[in-house]
């Protein structure tokens, strides 16, 4: 069990990332244990991971196309954003994508270099579960989601943008 | 000008605090190094040669004499009374001391301003020419649609982490003053047949280490799209902008290993899911930013005034800066002023405290309380009577303000070089200096006529010297200071990448081989012919052969 936050709390939680070793094999999953398996395991075998007592879910790395997971996002019960460093910004797109044009209603998770300063856009972007990186507080991360009270964009959070409604509201 | 409201002030307040608390943490050990890198770039905050460097965002170059006062003071109170301005129209400070900048920026929020996004791989400063609004060969008044386009990449959550630094220009005039050409993005206001009004969109240019001119992804965006259309070319870059290499993660490399045709049809597809959607503008919308930059209670004034035609009879000197630092106005009886800070002996760009204070009362006293930074390092007095330029250039004069060298050689537009700068090869001031006094007669500097310099102290070319038509660019060669020209660049409508004519030179040898360079072309010129468009027809060999010519 580990610590993850989730819709705004620290909350427990048992998922397992499938990750590759360094010599890039994949460890042998317990069938009841609940699994995070990369885009790629998952295409190759979906029909193995279904067919497992456990719960499996799936993530993207940042070069990942989503399209690729659209047909299953209705039945997946999470699906998670790898961020390998955090000043990769790809899986920002992502998160929206997921989101926006897949309409994915599930739990989306940022995995990897993720800590406080990033939760704000992570959240506004569709992210609503966090793995904080080992080593960074995650009780102070909490703060993360209040850093900025407004914004100017159409956010997957809040999609009419500031200049809308500051027109509306005169 | 914009003015903040409520949220625009909480924004950038709950900024400073943002980086006040993350500048505390790195102090205290709890944010690594290569943490708060991104952190504080993204905030303006460079580790310079010999202290942080801060640099202040001045969107698309429009100031307001409170801003200018704020940062005269903060230049005092901070720094070593001066500052210096940029090439994206920003200003930087050379000397902050790092635990004091969330207090600059503190400082700045209270009259509107910040550091935001004015360095790190993310939306830099929107950029556009220096008299828009005021300009006579004016389209369509930008300044609406860079608010626009401010508010929109301020902090925006998709593109906080980009793969490179991205910078967009709009023009809105004839003429291109705002070197959209070498942008990212460059939007150009046209009309289609229907007389709409919309956006040229041009994407992938950019100066640094692979000068691209940039190509035209779209012809004619109608206006209303623009956020859409932008959100679209940021997602494609920012999904599959390479990241692996930091000198080809820009936008223009992308464009070229796609072919424009590919990237343009990425970029459609994009948008078509985006098209339409929350972020297109509606007129109303439109309306809301225009109605800060309405034209100010111009008075009705004929052109010409004779208290002014007399003064450019009498005083040769006050003709010779009317003709060179002044613009015509699209209001008769007015004049924009473009306040010269490339004073030889004084490194181009710099301006005191003293002169900051100064101009700001004369934007008070003979305009509206508004100036401009152009992206040529100049300050400009948008809107001044003619009447009023006889005064106006007298004061000028007593603060160093008045060298009449406006598009001439010694205007050149100059990077800090390293002098200051932790990225240069080469330092860029004493060279800039050592040309300026090369050229200082005033006869022959305007016989020279109109010649864009530009000097960028390493090949990241902030001192945008591939569109200088010379242009210096400092190399390093076993640890010395070497410096390699270039010609036939030039900005503008007919942007083009200047090419080097042959081996650099030592420091000491610039300034002859600028003055060969000029023989060849007194001797070559056409009558009325410019310098640029001398070296477009005779080519770089007479100058070669001029400037590289064994001693007889």
């Amino acid at each position: 069990m580990q610590s993850i936050i989730k819709d705004g709390q620290i909350v427990q939680d048992s998922w397992q990332i499938l990750r590759a070793d360094a010599e890039g094999q994949y460890p042998a999953v317990a069938a009841d244990v609940d699994v995070i398996v990369p885009l790629a395991q998952w295409l190759a075998d979906k029909a193995v991971w279904q067919a497992r007592s456990g719960k499996t879910a799936v993530w993207l790395s940042p070069a990942d196309d989503p399209q690729l997971l659209a047909a299953d996002l209705a039945a997946l019960p999470l699906v998670a954003v790898d961020f390998p460093a955090f000043t990769d910004g790809r899986g920002y797109s992502l998160g929206r994508l997921l989101r926006e044009r897949y309409s994915y209603a599930g739990e989306l998770r940022a995995l990897g270099d993720v800590w406080v300063d990033l939760l704000h856009y992570l959240w506004q972007v569709g992210f609503n579960a966090f793995e904080i990186k080992d080593g960074k507080a995650i009780d102070t991360a909490l703060s993360g989601y209040d850093t900025f009270t407004e914004r100017y964009q159409s956010t997957h959070r809040e999609p009419v943008p500031l200049f809308r409604r500051r027109v509306t509201s005169l | 000008m914009y003015r903040y409201d409520e949220v625009d002030h909480r924004i950038v307040r709950e900024r400073v605090e943002q980086f006040r608390d993350q500048t505390q943490r790195f102090l205290a050990g709890q944010l690594s190094e290569d943490e708060f890198r991104p952190l504080r770039l993204m905030n303006g905050l460079y580790v310079q040669r010999h202290a942080p460097m801060l640099r202040v965002a001045i969107p698309y170059g429009h100031l307001a004499s409170r801003q200018l006062r704020k940062l005269a003071h903060i230049a005092r109170q901070y720094d070593k009374s001066y500052a210096h301005l940029t090439t994206r129209q920003n200003i930087q400070f050379n000397w902050p001391e790092l635990a004091r900048v969330p207090d600059i920026l503190a400082e700045l929020a209270e009259v509107e301003m910040h550091a935001i996004q004015t360095s790190g791989n993310c939306v830099r400063n929107t950029t556009t020419d220096a008299f828009a609004g005021v300009a006579q060969d004016e389209l369509l008044d930008p300044r609406a649609y860079c608010e626009i386009i401010r508010q929109w990449s301020t902090l925006h959550p998709e593109f906080a982490f980009l793969p490179r630094k991205f910078k967009i220009a709009v023009s809105g005039s004839v003429e291109d003053r705002a070197a959209t050409q070498v942008h990212d993005i460059g939007l150009h206001v046209v009309r289609n047949e229907a007389g709409e009004v919309g956006f040229k969109v041009i994407v992938g240019g950019g100066l640094g280490r692979t000068p691209i001119v940039g190509e035209v992804v779209k012809s004619f965006l109608p206006t209303r799209h623009l956020l859409t259309y932008l959100d679209a070319v940021l997602r494609v870059y920012n999904r599959f902008g390479r990241r692996d290499n930091k000198y080809k993660a820009r936008i223009k490399i992308l464009v070229k290993a796609m072919t424009v045709e590919a990237f343009a049809a990425k970029v459609e597809d994009e948008w078509l899911h985006l098209k339409n959607g929350p972020s297109t503008l509606r007129d109303v919308d439109v309306a809301h930013y225009a109605a800060f930059f309405i034209d100010p209670d111009y008075e009705q004034l004929s052109a010409n005034p004779p208290e002014f035609s007399s003064k450019l009879a009498e005083e040769p000197a006050f003709a010779r800066w009317v003709e060179r630092n002044t613009r015509l106005h699209k209001r008769a009886g007015y004049r924009s002023v473009v306040l010269s800070l490339k004073k030889t002996g004084v490194p181009p760009g710099d301006i005191s405290a003293e002169q900051m204070d100064a101009a700001a009362d004369w934007a008070d006293r003979f305009g509206y309380g508004e100036l401009r930074v152009a992206h040529e390092q100049n300050l400009i007095l948008p809107d001044v009577r003619e009447r009023d330029l006889y005064e106006v250039w007298q004061l000028a004069k007593s603060q160093g303000f008045a060298t009449p060298n406006i598009g001439l050689l010694t205007d050149i537009i100059c990077c800090p070089g390293g002098d200051f700068c932790s990225l240069a090869n080469a330092r860029s001031i004493p060279v800039a200096e050592a040309i300026q006094t090369r050229f200082e007669d005033l006869d022959y500097l305007f016989d020279l006529g109109d010649i864009d310099c530009n000097f960028s102290g390493c090949m990241n070319a902030c001192g945008h010297h591939h569109i200088g038509n010379i242009g210096i660019l400092g190399v390093d060669k076993n640890g010395e200071e070497w410096y390699q020209i270039t010609l036939g660049g030039s900005q503008g409508s007919h942007t083009t990448i200047g090419k080097v004519i042959g081996p650099s030179f030592a420091q000491a040898d610039v300034p002859l081989a600028f003055e060969k360079i000029m023989t060849v072309y007194l001797e070559q010129r056409a009558t009325g012919e410019r310098f640029i468009e001398t070296v477009r027809r005779i080519g770089l060999d007479p100058f070669k052969e001029r400037v590289y010519a064994k001693h007889h």
